[in-house]
């Protein structure tokens, strides 16, 4: 589950990583209290705005502004709340903001240069265990920091055995060239963050910037987490963070039914059980000649619930030209699922798209009897080749 | 002859009064799988599906001389379920629970390898050596026996390899399911390994898909020591960055751990790879050709 900058940055705070102050604003009416507050905590006159939307790159979009003045603050906001904010990671018609934080500015004049650092924290999968990346090259997309130097970019793998070790931090803040204050802070930072990491079941902590300030505090000046979805039974304080604005309305239907769905941009719909057999029966619509419209997961027993669910689903994407059923029927039998989809269509009533099924497995010649006896207007197949024909040919 | 487990393999169920538990211990049963008995903590002593239930893993293995355990117990205590079989002294442990935290695995893969436990999944279809014994949730009859190794990172996608396989007469000799998790027990570098070891593979399917560097570091093995034509499929060409396909592993990250990256290299490789699921029988009965 992917959470918003200022949850991520509550979790880092409790975990006792540095945050610059700052307040949630759903309005403009919020925004300039949240303003004035600051101003009043910190004596701070410039105040960042930033859009909270799930999607990177939103300085780019216009999303994240500096304000020099309350007033500035009361037009930025107004300006950012309910734009479409459009950025490289979101679709071309971009995210609507529904709300900004307002935070101090922390490019405050002082004794030192300010800095901006990367860091992460994430999974090896190769190896199994955790590894904490980071890079003096902080404020830019990290993949254009590995293409053009990447030797600057270090990591330090933490050993399930022993768990992240003082040493370990040291390490990162003295190649990151910190001394003195800045230099404790780091260790203090490190150890925040991978504290934060572990204790909150995170699959990555990424903060760019880490930001030096000239009087050598550091403070997580942007963060991104994502929480394990399958954590979340012991996280209900996080489980409770997710913003459904933020996902597709038609996967969020989807999981109120248990259906793994996740919308796509194409015209050939498809339900699948199984999640490789759907990834699988996207490339084969690819190569068809269409376009996958969706992934959907039925789930290993395909139950005539399920489908009626998944057909329901699919049909209200308005692309959606024709939708293959793609059933490996093991355990279940396939004159069951075919059973289940003849009475889905009868239940859902008009279908005007062409639908292909294909049922392999136990019983699939008699499932293919069933579907063509039905006299709906469904095409069947029972190789995966025929079906892939199907495709094509009702694509003409 | 097989990989991991084969007529001799005696197997206990870990959580077998559950309801996905007894379902596939009865499915297993009927395959003729050597189940010994199960284990429900609180429930030992009665027998279920005429099996003894035990309240744990040792006492199990005292009564029976099991040396494979199936696991059917829900994610919160999979791990404990897990750590119990190696303790007891499972020499091969066969991990259904789909949901597992990843940040429960990373000690757990740990202490596996330190004792030398060797454990398929989680959140896999499990293993299965035609006609000897099914440890797993696949439908056994799509199985023969035969020459040809597949192993998978999906369930239903492997069944659809093993029916092609089947229906192009090679059969298989083992099909393994290491799961769709991002810190798996067995690798698919490990499984084809043991492929390339068993002397009666003579081919191999390797089933990948997007998400981690599985497929990859298989491939640069295959490239030095493989000895057997292996002909590959990797899943979810047109998946999406950064969306999570069912699988908790199957999600790109970076440009390395896409389906055609993974293809490309695994091409540079020596390995036949097929764009097309629908082509993984056909593809082997050439591969074994040349």
């Amino acid at each position: 589950m992917n959470l918003h900058e200022y949850q991520s940055k509550s979790i880092l705070k409790k975990f006792g990583v540095a945050v610059p102050e700052g307040g949630l604003a759903h309005t403009e009416f919020e925004a300039v209290k949240a303003a004035e507050y600051l101003q009043g905590i910190t004596g701070t006159d410039k105040f960042v705005i930033k859009a909270q939307i799930h999607a990177g790159g939103r300085g780019k979009g216009g999303g994240v502004k500096i304000a020099k003045s309350i007033k500035e603050v009361s037009n930025l906001a107004t300006q950012i709340l309910g734009m479409n904010l459009v950025t490289p990671q979101t679709s071309k018609e971009g995210k609507l903001v529904r709300k900004v934080i307002v935070e101090q500015n922390i490019f405050y004049p002082g004794p030192s240069k300010p800095a901006e650092i990367y860091m992460s924290v994430l999974l090896n999968r190769e190896k199994g265990h955790n590894i904490i990346m980071y890079s003096p090259r902080g404020g830019m997309d990290i993949e254009t920091v590995a293409e053009e130097t990447p030797e600057l970019i270090f990591t330090e793998e933490i050993d399930p055995k022993i768990g992240l070790q003082h040493f370990q931090a040291r390490k990162v803040a003295f190649n990151l060239g910190l001394k003195d204050d800045a230099y404790k802070n780091m260790v203090k930072f490190v150890f925040g963050i991978y504290k934060a990491y572990e204790g909150s079941d995170a699959t990555l902590i990424e903060i760019n910037p880490v930001f030096k300030t000239s009087d050598n505090k550091i403070l997580a000046a942007d963060a991104k987490m994502v929480i394990d979805n399958n954590a979340l039974f012991r996280h209900p304080d996080i489980a409770l963070m997710r913003d459904l604005d933020e996902e597709d309305p038609m996967e969020v239907e989807a999981t109120r039914h248990d259906l793994n769905y996740v919308k796509l941009n194409g015209n050939v719909g498809c339900m699948v059980n199984g999640a490789g057999l759907a990834m699988a029966t996207m490339d084969i619509i690819k190569l068809s000649g269409g376009d996958p419209a969706n992934f959907l997961d039925v789930g290993g027993s395909a139950s005539a619930k399920r489908v009626e669910e998944g057909f329901r689903i699919i049909m209200k994407d308005p692309a959606v030209k024709a939708i293959l059923v793609n059933i490996f029927g093991g355990i279940v039998r396939c004159d069951r699922v075919a059973q289940g989809i003849v009475d889905a269509y009868k239940n859902i009533g008009e279908i005007n798209i062409p639908i292909i099924v294909r049922l392999q497995g136990t019983n699939a010649i008699e499932g293919k009897k069933l579907i063509d006896k039905s006299g709906l207007k469904v095409h069947s197949a029972i190789t995966l080749k025929e079906a892939a024909d199907l495709v094509t040919e009702v694509l003409k | 002859m097989s990989i991991l487990v084969n007529k001799d393999s005696i197997v206990i169920v870990q959580g077998i009064t559950g309801q996905e538990g007894s379902f596939h211990t009865s499915q297993m049963i009927e395959y003729g799988t050597n189940i010994a008995g199960g284990v429900t903590p609180g429930k030992g002593g009665m027998m279920h599906l005429g099996k003894p239930v035990f309240n744990t893993v040792s006492e199990a293995i005292k009564a029976t001389g099991a040396n494979v355990s199936i696991i059917f117990v829900p994610p919160p205590l999979a791990v404990d379920a897990i750590l119990e079989a190696a303790d007891a002294g499972i020499g091969t442990i066969v991990c259904i629970t789909e949901g597992i935290p990843v940040k429960d695995m990373i000690p757990v893969k740990e202490y596996l390898s330190c004792r030398g436990v060797r454990m398929i999944g989680p959140n896999c279809p499990g293993i299965i050596t035609p006609p000897d014994t099914k440890i797993g949730i696949m439908p056994g009859f799509i199985h023969k026996p035969g020459s040809i190794g597949i192993v998978s990172r999906s369930g239903t996608l492997s069944y659809e390899a093993v029916d092609q396989i089947t229906k192009v007469g090679l059969g298989q000799t083992t099909m393994i399911g290491v799961g769709g998790d991002p810190i798996p027990g067995t690798t698919i570098v490990d499984a084809v390994k043991l492929f390339m070891e068993d002397p009666d593979t003579l081919g191999i399917i390797m089933i990948g898909e997007i998400g981690g560097n599985m497929e990859t570091d298989a491939g640069y093995w295959i490239k030095e020591h493989g000895t057997k034509p292996v002909v590959s499929f990797i899943a979810g060409a047109t998946a999406p960055k950064g969306r999570t396909m069912g699988h908790a592993g199957a999600i790109v990250g970076g440009k390395s751990d896409t389906a055609e990256a993974k293809k490309e290299i695994l091409r540079q490789c020596g390995v036949m790879v097929v764009d097309s699921p629908a082509d993984l029988g056909v593809a082997m009965v050439e591969a074994l050709k040349k």
